[in-house]
């Protein structure tokens, strides 16, 4: 149960950092954070004592497999995590060439 | 197991906690880089060796556009405004209401993470409800000796082709917007 916790810690320092920090950069590293304790926490999920990785060898029929189902599901995500990235650091790019600065009280020009 | 897991994890937070507060950024990406590889080696502790490949390629790639990106602009974090001495007895009057919201925030924060944690099972006596399928049948099903390839191309081949979406999106979003110069008009 530590580890949940520490998981769900983990994931809150991310969300600390999106909520209170200023610079781009900063809520950007906030979010990568909070998703990586996701993915922490899926793998936790599907974890089997004593279990091997899923893959099949031939003289060991009855093993006992870790679940294979979260780890899908997490591959998926992690790479969807990198697309999400690389499109923010885009922005980043885009809004530090129109405004000279990362800082965002000082992008006021976005009204509503 | 568990033991070592949680180490792994205090140290990530660590990590996770001076990437927040560094004064350089570039620091502060590389402190972010400690939670990633940490990822990598629990990965590894739970049994997901295709988990831990794919995070270093991620993570390594994630490095070097952000580091990218901070080298080709500013690497100092901004600096925070010096309190007034006449605001000093503003930010007394609302110190303890601050304090108040922070644990009544916590209280309610941790009792949902009890309940929903009540309701998983502890780590390790996972039981594999629906994976049971998967697990027996897809040897012969999808012909992958990898169970998770198995499940990934085949079993949820749809999610898949998503994620291909997503990529194909995300690369068409980046390009329209480091776009240097719109088509000019009267150049047609």
């Amino acid at each position: 149960m530590t580890v949940y916790l520490l998981c769900f810690v983990l994931f809150l320092v991310g969300l600390f950092g999106v909520l209170t920090k200023r610079n781009i950069i900063k809520i950007a590293i906030g979010l990568i954070i909070m998703e990586l304790s996701l993915f922490m926490f899926f793998a936790l999920i599907g974890y089997v004592d004593n279990g091997i990785a899923p893959i099949i060898v031939q003289e060991m029929e009855k093993a006992k497999f870790v679940d294979p189902l979260p780890q899908a599901i997490v591959l998926t995500a992690i790479v969807i995590g990198l697309a999400t990235t690389s499109m923010l650091m885009a922005i980043a790019i885009r809004l530090y060439k129109k405004y000279n600065t990362f800082d965002i009280r000082k992008i006021a020009n976005l009204k509503g | 197991m568990e033991i070592i897991l949680s180490i792994i994890l205090v140290f990530m937070i660590l990590g996770a906690i001076y990437a927040l507060y560094a004064r350089d950024l570039l620091s502060a990406l590389i402190s972010c880089g400690i939670v990633g590889y940490g990822l990598v080696i629990c990965f590894l502790l739970l049994q997901a060796p295709d988990l831990a490949i794919v995070q270093i390629v991620v993570e390594t790639i994630t490095l070097l556009i952000m580091i990218a990106v901070v080298l080709d602009s500013s690497r100092e974090e901004l600096k925070e405004k010096k309190v007034v001495g006449t605001k000093l007895s503003h930010f007394r009057k609302w110190y303890v209401m601050n304090v108040i919201l922070v644990i009544v925030c916590l209280v309610v924060l941790l009792y949902f993470f009890k309940e929903v944690t009540s309701t998983l099972d502890p780590l390790g006596k996972h039981l594999t409800r629906m994976s049971t399928a998967y697990i027996e049948n897809a040897a012969e099903k999808t012909g992958s000796a990898n169970l998770v390839t198995g499940v990934l191309f085949d079993f949820r081949g749809y999610d898949t082709l998503g994620e291909a979406t997503i990529l194909f999106t995300a690369v068409i979003g980046v390009l329209a917007i480091l776009r240097a110069k719109g088509k000019k008009t009267n150049n047609l």
